[in-house]
């Protein structure tokens, strides 16, 4: 068990300062929970630059390559089909029929690739425990999660309080 | 502004535009038709960038966008080429008439003459001279008429009293009304200019496509426009979340151009019905390298370059990429034209550079000029201080 404190506030741009003045007095800010994206949080924060473009890129170029062997194979390789006179026989001749496949699965394989990866880091599978400590968070309000570095835990919220937090909280979290 | 060397930029414009204006007498005395269809589709290029930069505005009002107050200085004064463009545009259109439409000629629509075409005589509803000339009139009084009030409303607003909206929501109203009519008439406009060469063929998406090309050319104008007055510190507000609020333009927009080219294509390549797929197979024997590379430079090269977030605020990716789409763009509208006038016989030469020259010269006189005359910063708008905080 540990414990750990929470500040809360009302209002993204007094969170979002209330984040830099206690980055800039190095405490160490474990989460931040917010009903919506914060603009700027994630450098307030510190955090790298996500690699899920990167990863949705390859998902896409899978998708790409994933429908030209599906169209190659099914219908210039396997069996080869004479639609309306066009010249046939050929992937290249033939690859004007194939670009709506081709851009869909490349849609589908990068759209479908990025949810999975985010709920995969996320830990959100089905049956996973919910681990938001403040619900009201997911609706209208901010919380900065706080660890204590053993710190005295007066002190603690008389620095959340001072950064305009509108409530404190302290949990023993495990 | 007073950071910009105004006098520089005016004496480049007008050498560039004296240089057009050589070559294109020396055009008119060598070959007339090939100087008609060259001024045409060189001044389309320049008009498409001005309409849609002031769609651009409009569409900024009727969004109710905040981010984007800091750089509307910039369409707006792009926006004030129009009334120029219009002026070369009909003189081209009128002067040229025989040389550029084949369906203006009256043999065609007469049974009795050998030249008789029942199908474009079966078009003669729609393209006969006066209701041409009724629509080119209606197109040009709109789109003049309407940004010109945008426009006045807008800079008339930095001397209003503060926290007076009254100017922003009439601008938001005449935006509204432009988007509805430029929805209508960029459509009819672009069958009236540039469909109506290639009389027989038709489509239904052309008009979609063309707007399409004209505002990518137009977001990587406006684009270079902002980095060029941001790098001689004209626009100190922008940031890096503006550049890259419009790169992510350029990305999108490159793809949606593909998009509709590709659907238009597509469904007569499939259809392969005789009179439809004329006009591509005209452009696939004669102009097939050409046709490629302009693909691969408007779709390829902006999808892979532009695709991080970092190359979308990087000036110099961006200076460089739009170059060079603006070349794109412009072999492919010299495509939309020249085939269809000139055939086979089309190429590339002082004809179609040197009217090139004389428009972008004279586009950036106007937009310069204009430009120097208002400030380049708005004041008093109600979203003025969300454009500057812009963070994306």
């Amino acid at each position: 068990m540990k414990r750990v404190h929470y500040g809360i506030y009302d209002d993204e741009e007094i969170l979002l300062s209330a984040v830099k003045q206690l980055k800039s007095k190095n405490w160490n800010i474990k989460e931040v929970y917010t009903p919506f994206p914060v603009h700027g949080l994630e450098h307030a924060l510190g955090y790298k630059h996500t690699r899920l473009s990167t990863a949705s890129f390859i998902y896409g170029l899978t998708g790409l390559s994933l429908g030209m062997l599906m169209t190659w194979y099914m219908l210039i390789q396997d069996w080869p089909i004479n639609i309306g006179g066009k010249p046939n026989f050929t992937f290249a001749d033939n690859f004007t029929s194939f670009i709506p496949v081709l851009f869909e699965l490349t849609i589908f394989c990068a759209a479908h690739g990025m949810v999975l990866s985010f709920l995969i880091v996320c830990g959100l599978f089905p049956g996973a425990k919910e681990s938001n400590p403040i619900p009201e968070t997911t609706s209208h309000l901010f919380a900065i999660e706080l660890d204590d570095n053993n710190a005295n835990a007066e002190e603690v919220n008389q620095i959340l309080l001072s950064t305009k937090a509108i409530e404190v909280k302290t949990l023993e979290r495990d | 502004m007073n950071t910009i060397d105004l006098k520089k930029i005016k004496t480049i414009s007008i050498i560039l535009a004296a240089i057009g204006m050589v070559s294109i007498i020396i055009g008119f005395l060598t070959d007339v038709q090939r100087e008609w269809a060259s001024l045409l589709f060189n001044n389309f290029f320049f008009f498409a960038i001005a309409l849609a930069a002031a769609f651009f505005v409009a569409v900024q009002y009727v969004s109710n966008s905040g981010w984007s107050i800091v750089i509307q200085r910039v369409p707006e004064a792009i926006g004030t080429y129009l009334p120029v463009a219009l002026v070369l545009m009909a003189i081209i259109i009128l002067g040229g008439m025989h040389s550029i439409y084949h369906w203006s000629h009256h043999d065609l629509y007469d049974p009795n003459s050998e030249h008789y075409d029942p199908i474009i005589a079966g078009k003669q509803a729609f393209l006969n001279l006066p209701f041409f000339i009724i629509r080119m009139v209606v197109y040009m009084a709109g789109w003049l008429g309407l940004f010109y009030l945008i426009r006045k409303n807008s800079i008339a607003a930095d001397f209003a009293p503060l926290g007076d909206n009254t100017l922003y929501k009439k601008n938001f109203r005449l935006s509204a009304i432009f988007i509805v009519f430029f929805a209508v008439t960029s459509s009819a406009s672009s069958w009236d200019w540039l469909m109506s060469i290639d009389t027989h063929w038709f489509s239904t998406l052309f008009g979609w496509y063309i707007f399409s090309g004209m505002f990518v050319s137009s977001l990587v104008v406006i684009t270079l426009t902002v980095l060029y007055l941001k790098s001689k510190g004209a626009l100190p507000s922008v940031n890096d979340s503006h550049i890259h609020d419009l790169g992510k333009f350029v990305f999108a927009f490159s793809i949606f151009w593909t998009y509709l080219w590709v659907s238009q294509f597509l469904l007569y390549w499939y259809a392969n019905i005789p009179e439809e797929i004329t006009y591509y197979q005209e452009r696939f024997q004669n102009f097939k390298t050409p046709l490629l590379i302009m693909l691969a430079i408007n779709f390829v090269m902006p999808v892979l370059i532009l695709m991080t977030r970092a190359a979308k605020q990087n000036a110099k990716i961006l200076m460089i990429l739009g170059a060079i789409l603006l070349i794109g763009h412009w072999v492919d509208l010299y495509l939309l034209v020249m085939p269809g006038i000139m055939g086979n016989e089309a190429s590339v030469g002082i004809h179609e550079i040197g009217s090139f020259f004389f428009f972008a010269g004279a586009f950036l006189f106007v937009v310069f000029n204009n430009m120097s005359k208002v400030s380049l910063e708005i004041k008093n708008h109600p979203y003025i201080e969300e454009s500057v905080h812009h963070h994306s």
